[in-house]
């Protein structure tokens, strides 16, 4: 009889935590997260995978109470996180269906993820609509929080635009006396947004550097480039701006590379990072890269005890490094549970989803490369400096590396609360502190 | 001047490309009158047993050029295998169905081929660059081109070539011709055309696995890169007149150039004028530009 | 007329299934009502398709219509405001009838694969123009927020699934009613043999010219439901020739049988995918074709030819 009463009341409880979630929950042994990134398709071995594994890792070591100090405390807020693994691949269509899915039907207590800013805008409407906690670790689209603010989704990583003003702002640094420039971005949201800002925040940083009127936007996931590389030959700019991610950035650079494209231009490229890595030797030499923030081959040497937990313990797991999405995918878990634990000791309890979002509200944080201040989109939205460095050889380690890193800290290029990025860029920055 | 010999170079290298894809397609329509979606299942095996076997073989140290061998074994083997199998299996139980039910059953055949792909070769892409990297590049018209893609000419005059010899020059070519005119007056006079019809699927499939085998060095080879080339092989062939060597021919240089144009000069209008062309094409001459001769049945 | 068609069994028997299904979606787990309403929005167009069917003639374009459908929903919200139910779906619907129309002078002079080929290359026109076109949201397509009902906005999904049944029931009784009129009949005389029809005094291609408007508006109609059911339309899943064929599969999968059998085998597809891509993520679409190929080698009737086992939906036949 006993046991049965018990799952009776283990049923009561779980079916007050979603009804009532305003209350503290009664303490829980495992929480239920949905976490989706690209397991298949052309963008799943340089982000999805990367990222997945980056999720797994720090899940366990959670778990397991085994992260360094302060964050060893077994669990999130006491509880094991049980990951749902869930493809991010399909389109923005299936990826709302398959939400829906998470929610409703596997009955997760949050989700974590999506890579696409195409997912992240389609799928954040419907986590507000279905009111469930949701972190969104890597997607890069300042329209997510621009679009109306957002109750319930939060992103921990910087967006677009700080990846845009840092270009512009190395470009003003290496190559102050380049004449012109041009892009090759992909044809939707992230790629057209890229640009954008990019060409936007160049006007007020380099004002002499010209842009080209012919900038290409071939479609997602085109794989073949050859046409596009011959215009951008043809265009006597000698900077090529690019916010190519996925398959499509190791397909071009491949493509390129062969045309000697890169010894005669400078390509800055704001998230090929990934690429560096997957195609090691394959990859040039001399290409401005980024990683979106103090991640991957950008911080791969820093020593904080974090990141060279991060860096030891992924390399001894998965026989590779650490790619920037597996430090974003690892820093918005550990988001997850440092709001977890705080809520918690707030309400002396297991938290529910309302403290939860209140301890993540405007949380700041030392993640694995870096501090993380979510300040921006009523405290949904983090900063943090992001940086470039250019590609190099290390031919005693065999590995790639990047020279020249440079920081720029967030307060110089993100816009101010209440002003969207456009707005921002195109009042020429004001209370930037650079 | 040098922008109008950069648009024609690149829409010969791409229309070369497409032509090699839509080659299979247009033979296995043209004997059998079968549009088959599997197609792009051929090209996607073909794409990652080549650039499987490259990987390793650089791995073992074998030199680059090794690489070509791999590229016209893998196309044999794919297309030999998956094309006896599908026929055997599949399409022997359906020839006496309707067209479109033949149609839906590659549809069928083209998602099970890829998951076969998921599940052997996994999730992540493969890269396969050694070829390329072998030929390096040449100044042409004022900016470098890698000599890998120009060798694609060669491989579609080859293709083309090779095609056209068969078909005119050898006896099997000659039953081809007398079952494209009129099938059921081949069955009277005693050629084996359920034989004709392995060989010739066989045939396609090989000439689709080349064509992702011969393009996997150049990109990353990564689940679902297939679905595209299905319509736009179809949209070559169709423009080109179904079943017609000449007319993909044809096909596969007007929409090479169209869209290098569109590239250079309206990158909007990329997508959309291969498909408006196909439209149009369709409308005027539905039986495509170079429909092959239909003898008249009374 | 109104009796004959209240006597309909066929008509009952939908009826009766739809309302049913209205009546349990108040018991059912959200998810399961989502995937419904999935079901029968893609079932709507399945409808339109195997209008066309019935002649012999197949679209693997139907995802140009569906598509407008779809973006008529979201683009009248972005530019108009609107988010009312009946208004979606009449604006969702003249939009493809529209287009039909039009598109119809030309694809009715088509048969066999040139007709499906042609129909392909129209949609793949409208998907081009969809994925380069910023202003109509590029690849990444838009959210469509929640319908109203005259201005009330129900929370929940209930409100939103009792109105796409009853459209869709309406839809299936007016097929219905189509295809046992004297036009409607002509349909399977099409098929035969089109000559005899010409000499029996009927116009082949305005025959057809009907069917593929009629089609067009149901695949509309189906388009704009799924936009509001799923709250997102975006070029890759509402018009790529894989959405088309995605389409054409279901109309096999469910057999030409009955106006029901489109619904039926609509939300089966979806529990099948749902299921698959849970199971096995990296094998769904192995199942879906596979269960393609089974059916066309071993139930030509689709799934409609199994329930015609079941004695009372076997009488329908002879009605």
């Amino acid at each position: 009889m006993k046991p049965n009463l018990l799952k009776l009341a283990c049923v009561f409880g779980l079916a007050a935590s979603t009804a009532l979630n305003a209350l503290p929950a009664a303490a829980k042994e495992e929480f239920k997260v949905g976490i989706v990134t690209f397991l298949s398709g052309p963008a799943a071995g340089p982000f999805g995978v990367p990222g997945h594994q980056g999720a797994e890792l720090v899940i366990e070591a959670i778990n397991a109470g085994e992260l360094p100090a302060p964050y060893n405390t077994p669990g999130f807020a006491g509880a094991r996180l049980a990951p749902i693994f869930v493809d991010e691949a399909g389109g923005n269509t299936k990826q709302v269906a398959e939400y829906r899915n998470l929610v409703q039907k596997q009955g997760v207590d949050a989700v974590i993820g999506y890579i696409s800013s195409g997912s992240c805008l389609s799928v954040a409407p419907v986590a507000e609509e279905l009111k469930t906690l949701t972190i969104i670790p890597v997607c890069g689209s300042p329209r997510l929080f621009e679009e109306g603010g957002k109750e319930y989704v939060f992103r921990t990583t910087g967006h677009a635009v700080g990846d845009g003003v840092a270009a512009a702002l190395y470009v003003r640094d290496k190559f102050g006396d380049a004449p012109a420039y041009t892009g090759i971005n992909q044809n939707y949201a992230w790629g057209q947004d890229s640009y954008k800002f990019f060409d936007l925040a160049m006007e007020t940083i380099n004002p002499d550097t010209k842009a080209s009127d012919n900038p290409q936007f071939p479609k997602l996931f085109a794989g073949q480039f050859g046409t596009e590389i011959s215009t951008l030959s043809l265009d006597k700019a000698p900077l090529v701006h690019s916010s190519f991610w996925d398959g499509d950035m190791e397909a071009f650079v491949l493509q390129a590379n062969v045309r000697g494209f890169f010894r005669q231009k400078t390509f800055i490229s704001t998230l090929g990072a990934s690429a560096v890595d997957r195609l090691g030797k394959g990859f040039p030499e001399g290409v401005v890269i980024g990683t979106r923030g103090e991640y991957g081959l950008l911080v791969r040497d820093m020593d904080s005890p974090l990141n060279r937990w991060f860096v030891d313990h992924y390399k001894e797991k998965y026989g590779e490094y650490p790619l920037g999405p597996s430090y974003q995918y690892a820093q918005s878990i550990l988001a997850l549970k440092i709001a977890m634990d705080k809520a918690a000791e707030a309400v002396g309890g297991f938290p529910g989803q309302a403290q939860i979002i209140d301890a993540l509200t405007g949380l700041e944080w030392d993640s694995f490369g870096g501090r993380i201040s979510m300040t921006l989109g009523g405290g949904h939205q983090a900063v943090h400096p992001v940086g470039y460095g250019i590609t190099g050889w290390n031919k005693d380690s065999g590995e790639p590396v990047a020279t020249d890193v440079v920081f720029y800290p967030a307060n110089c290029i993100m816009p101010p609360e209440g002003q969207t990025g456009i707005e921002w860029l195109e009042a020429g920055m004001p209370g930037a502190s650079c | 001047m040098q922008l109008l010999f950069t648009i024609l170079l690149d829409g010969l290298v791409y229309a070369s490309y497409l032509f090699i894809v839509a080659a299979g397609l247009t033979i296995i329509f043209g004997v059998m009158k079968i549009l088959n979606v599997a197609h792009g299942g051929f090209y996607a095996w073909g794409a990652y047993t080549a650039a499987y076997f490259i990987g390793s073989a650089s791995e073992m140290g074998f030199p680059d050029w090794f690489g070509f061998l791999i590229i016209a074994g893998s196309a044999l083997a794919v297309g030999i295998v998956l094309g006896l199998l599908i026929e055997r299996i599949v399409l022997r139980r359906l020839y006496d169905h309707e067209e479109i039910l033949i149609v839906l059953a590659t549809f069928g055949v083209f998602l099970i081929l890829e998951d076969l792909i998921l599940l052997i070769f996994g999730v992540n892409p493969y890269f396969a660059y050694q070829p390329m990297v072998a030929l390096g590049s040449v100044e042409v018209g004022g900016i470098f081109r890698d000599v890998y893609s120009l060798t694609l000419f060669g491989v579609a005059l080859s293709v083309a070539a090779g095609s056209w010899w068969m078909l005119t020059r050898t006896r099997w070519g000659k039953l081809i011709t007398a079952v494209i005119h009129d099938r059921e007056m081949a069955l009277i006079v005693g050629i084996n055309v359920r034989r004709l019809f392995v060989v010739t699927f066989c045939a396609g499939a090989v000439l689709g696995a080349l064509g992702g085998a011969y393009i996997a060095p150049t990109v990353s080879v990564a689940p679902g890169f297939a679905v595209d080339v299905i319509v736009l092989s179809f949209a070559v062939v169709v423009i080109g007149g179904m079943g017609s060597i000449p007319g993909a021919l044809i096909g596969a240089l007007l929409v090479g150039l169209l869209r290098a144009l569109a590239v250079h000069k309206l990158p909007e209008l990329e997508l959309f004028v291969i498909f408006l062309v196909m439209s149009a094409v369709l409308i005027v001459r539905p039986e495509g530009l170079f429909a092959p001769a239909k003898a008249r049945k009374i | 007329m109104h009796k004959a068609i209240l006597s309909d069994k066929t008509v009952r028997l939908t009826a009766f299934a739809l309302l049913a299904l209205a009546a349990a979606g108040l018991m059912l787990p959200a998810w399961v009502v989502n995937n419904m309403m999935f079901g029968l929005a893609r079932g709507a167009a399945v409808l339109g398709l195997l209008v066309l069917w019935r002649t012999g003639l197949m679209s693997f374009g139907h995802g140009l219509y569906f598509g407008l459908g779809a973006y008529a929903v979201a683009l009248s919200e972005q530019w108009l405001g609107l988010s009312d139910f009946a208004l979606r779906i009449i604006i969702a619907m003249l939009a493809a009838v529209i287009a039909g129309f039009a598109l119809g002078f030309i694809l009715r002079r088509y048969r066999d694969i040139f007709f499906a080929m042609l129909s392909l290359a129209f949609s793949m026109v409208l998907y081009g123009i969809l994925v380069k076109t910023e202003a109509l949201g590029s690849t990444d397509g838009f959210s469509v927020s929640q319908t109203t009902f005259l201005g009330w906005a129900p929370e929940g999904k209930q409100v939103l699934f009792t109105a796409i049944i009853a459209v869709c029931l309406t839809l299936a009784v007016l097929v219905q009613m189509y295809l046992r009129s004297t036009l409607g009949r002509l349909t399977t005389a099409i098929r035969d043999n089109e000559i005899r029809v010409e000499y029996l005094g009927y116009s082949v291609s305005q025959a057809i010219h009907i069917k593929y408007v009629i089609s067009a508006a149901l695949a509309g109609a189906a388009g704009g439901m799924m936009a509001m059911a799923l709250g997102q339309v975006d070029p890759d899943s509402m018009v790529y020739w894989t959405v088309s064929g995605e389409l054409v599969f279901i109309t096999i999968m469910a057999g030409p049988g009955s106006v029901l059998a489109p619904f039926i085998g609509a939300i089966i597809f979806e529990f099948l995918r749902t299921y698959a891509f849970e199971i096995a993520p990296h094998a769904w679409q192995l199942i879906v074709g596979g269960t393609l190929l089974l059916i066309i080698f071993f139930l030509p009737g689709g799934i409609w030819s199994l329930l015609e086992r079941i004695p009372l939906i076997r009488r329908l036949r002879h009605d």
